[in-house]
């Protein structure tokens, strides 16, 4: 059976403000979907909003995985039926190693039933395949015995997301501007780590304001966001036509979604 | 009670005290000692507490004479200690219900001249090494009511004693324990390092059980002398229903080096006064405070940082988290003379909070008479960041698995300055167990 993760009319508030105004959208495993959008139309509530984000509060509509409905689970649950966001703005939790933070990971995505104080993967399996992921991705090793994201600059924070996608091995992972603050050769690796990565397994939505990721990673099907909705479907040209000509036409398509847009912005500025 | 009070507690008072002198087997020089401290206790009891270290403080729950010193030896009971088997251990000393139950040191440190034992036992056969330290130097029985009471009725007590040059690399174990209910501990540790020497001592407190009553109204003194090096530890992990009071000062002589880690997880109310006192020129003083208060526990410190030479050094770092309805006081001073020109002095305190009905207050303060210093000070609290949590949460662990991530990551940087790993291991332990609890 083929994974599937199946967004349907769904309205998500952030605290009182409503942001997503009935989203739908369907993503199967060995999918890539780019999804595109201005800033504040609504893509970071989205990929908060499927991965449980507390401040995110779903009003209306529903988030299947493979028939799993997701709107009551917490993030843990959702991450162990196979669910991965990179974090456009990493959260950096002191004092924690990354190679102990990712261990406790694995084990409770690859043992979902599994309950804190139960055993870990094997130190020596996990410290042997962290080694070669991190290797593919071009990181040092010393980053394993770190703090996680502590003092670590933009680009690298990134490509720890992406070791962290490349060691859990998600059913479905959304990308939100894994490329944005990274360097061209940044760019290279994180883009190219995320072609190894991706597969007939892993189905993948890949949020971004730029071109190369999409160069790398080829989508079959591209979005537009506006004023909380997927406004535009269409392949990779229309990824193309958004970065050659930005969102001017877009917005002349639908006027009502922009007058929309408009009025998120003025409200949260 | 930090007013004055006039009469001693019953369990406390002359007759009280006249039955323990006669009960033990003290030579005349300690008999001495403890009758002037007694007279002092009397005296002391009809002034007030300095309010600067008591008033945030309640003692009004704390009633003395519940509690009384067991003329009874315990039979030696099997004891839940944390850190054996964590380490090897050159000696071992343990104390319950303010008995010596057991004491042994290795062989060859004997033949170095290392004194490690029970201070009960060593007023008899070594006065000459205890007699200049002991209450003399680093907590003298006239500072307040809690001293003088602990230098009139001392129950025992690990010293350990290093001569010159020697190093003990290997750590020593002390362990004081209360296994009856209404038990009363009075131990005092004296750690006396000559010139020159090295040694780790780790002491931990724990309970029998978790419901007995009990009172340890101790007194640490540890004497670093020139060049020499000591690491100390104490782990106070009694159960919730002790009080733990502790009058706690290190000295430190020219070029040597003190590092301190306290550790605060158990005791119904805790209050320790800590006291750096860095007399030699180079010295350096280096504390490390680790405390998780749970429930309705309350932890409160006096800590201060004496600078009395030039160029020397403290740097103090507590981490508290605190959890339900507890509290937790940190009262921290950094003290600097006029003639300790070039010193640097560091003291911070970082308290997080898993519960809005906990509560923490961090008050640090400098007095500092020299011109030519750097003096820094830092406090900080916050609740758990529920980003953090989210972001853990997201990669598949459990809340509870985050925190206790969060938890541990925020001790790490303490974790960090202890170089003994059965102590990291000990205290990292310690967290995961009282992180259960009330879950
Ligand atoms: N936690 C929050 N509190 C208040 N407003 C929020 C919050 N999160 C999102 N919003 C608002 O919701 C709207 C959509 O924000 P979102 O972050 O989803 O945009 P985006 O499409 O990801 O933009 P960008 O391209 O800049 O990342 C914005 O107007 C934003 O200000
Ligand atoms: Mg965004």
């Amino acid at each position: 059976m083929t994974s599937l993760l199946k967004i349907e009319n769904l309205h998500v508030n952030v605290e009182e403000t409503p942001i997503l105004k009935g989203v739908n959208l369907e993503v199967k495993a060995g999918e890539i979907h780019a999804l595109m959008g201005e800033n504040g139309s609504g893509k970071s509530t989205l990929a908060y909003a499927l991965a449980g984000h507390p401040k995110y509060t779903i009003t209306e509509g529903t988030v299947e995985l493979d028939g799993a409905n997701l709107n009551e689970l917490d993030p843990s649950e959702r991450a162990r039926l196979g669910l991965f966001l990179a974090f456009q703005y990493p959260v950096t939790i002191p004092g924690v190693k990354v190679a102990d933070f990712l261990r406790h990971a694995i084990s409770n995505i690859r043992n979902p039933d599994r309950k804190e104080g139960e055993g870990l993967v094997p130190m020596r399996e996990f410290r042997k395949e962290l080694k070669e992921q991190m290797g593919s991705l071009d990181m040092k090793t010393e980053f394993a015995r770190r703090y996680l994201n502590e003092g670590f600059s933009g680009g690298e924070k990134k490509r720890m997301e992406i070791l962290q996608l490349a060691m859990l091995k998600p059913k479905f992972a959304i990308l939100d501007e894994t490329d944005s603050g990274l360097d061209s050769d940044a760019v290279r690796f994180v883009s190219e780590g995320l072609t190894k990565l991706t597969g007939p397994e892993m189905g993948v939505m890949i949020i971004t304001h730029h071109e190369r990721l999409l160069q790398y990673n080829i989508p079959q099907y591209a979005h537009v966001m506006m004023g909380g909705r997927i406004v535009e479907t269409g392949d990779v040209s229309l990824a193309e036509e958004i970065h050659n000509e930005g969102y001017t036409a877009l917005r002349e398509r639908h006027p009502e979604a922009a007058a929309e847009q408009e009025q998120v912005e003025a409200v949260t500025q | 009670m930090s007013t004055a009070i006039v009469t001693p507690p019953e369990t406390f008072n002359e007759a009280a005290f006249n039955a323990f002198l006669e009960q033990r087997d003290d030579p005349e020089w300690i008999i001495e000692l403890r009758k002037k401290a007694f007279a002092i206790y009397n005296e002391k009891l009809c002034e007030p507490l300095d309010p600067e270290e008591w008033k945030r403080v309640d003692l009004r729950i704390f009633q003395p004479d519940k509690f009384a010193l067991s003329a009874d030896k315990p039979a030696g009971n099997k004891l839940d200690t944390q850190l054996q088997g964590e380490a090897e251990f050159k000696g071992q000393v343990t104390h319950e219900n303010g008995h010596c139950t057991s004491s042994q040191i290795d062989a060859s440190l004997v033949e170095q001249g290392v004194v490690f034992g029970d201070l009960s036992a060593l007023v008899h056969t070594h006065r000459e090494i205890l007699e200049p330290y002991f209450m003399t130097k680093a907590v003298a029985p006239d500072r307040d009511r809690f001293a003088a009471w602990h230098a009139a009725f001392w129950t025992g007590g690990t010293v350990l004693y290093v001569p010159k040059n020697c190093s003990v690399e290997a750590p020593l174990h002390s362990l004081i324990a209360l296994t009856q209910a209404g038990a009363a501990d009075f131990s005092h540790t004296l750690v006396i390092l000559e010139d020159n020497a090295s040694a780790t001592l780790l002491e931990e407190t724990l309970s029998g059980d978790e419901n007995s009553p009990g009172l340890h109204l101790g007194c640490v003194e540890l004497i670093v002398g020139k060049d020499a090096n000591l690491r100390y530890v104490q782990l106070q992990n009694w159960n919730q229903k002790t009080y733990h009071f502790a009058h706690q000062a290190g000295l430190v002589e020219s070029n040597g080096f003190m590092q301190w880690t306290v550790s605060a997880l158990g005791a119904k109310l805790a209050h320790v006064h800590q006291d750096v006192v860095l007399n030699g020129r180079g010295s350096i003083g280096e504390v490390n405070g680790v405390t998780f208060a749970t429930d309705k526990q309350k932890i409160s410190y006096y800590t201060q940082q004496t600078h009395n030479a030039e160029q020397t050094r403290s740097d103090l770092l507590y981490k508290e988290v605190l959890r339900d309805k507890s509290r937790v006081v940190w009262r921290g001073m950094i003290k600097v003379d006029k003639k300790a020109q070039l010193t640097d002095g560091y003291q911070r305190s970082d308290a997080l909070m898993l519960s809005d009905t906990a509560r923490a207050d961090a008050i640090p303060g400098l007095e500092i008479e020299a011109d030519d210093v750097r003096c820094t000070h830092g406090a900080t609290a916050g609740q758990v960041d529920e980003e953090q949590v989210f972001y853990a949460m997201s990669r598949g662990l459990s809340r509870y698995e985050a925190m206790h991530m969060i938890v541990e990551g925020f001790f790490q940087t303490v974790y960090d300055r202890i170089p003994v790993e059965a102590v990291r291991k000990t205290l990292s332990d310690a967290v995961v167990q009282k992180l259960g609890i009330g879950d």
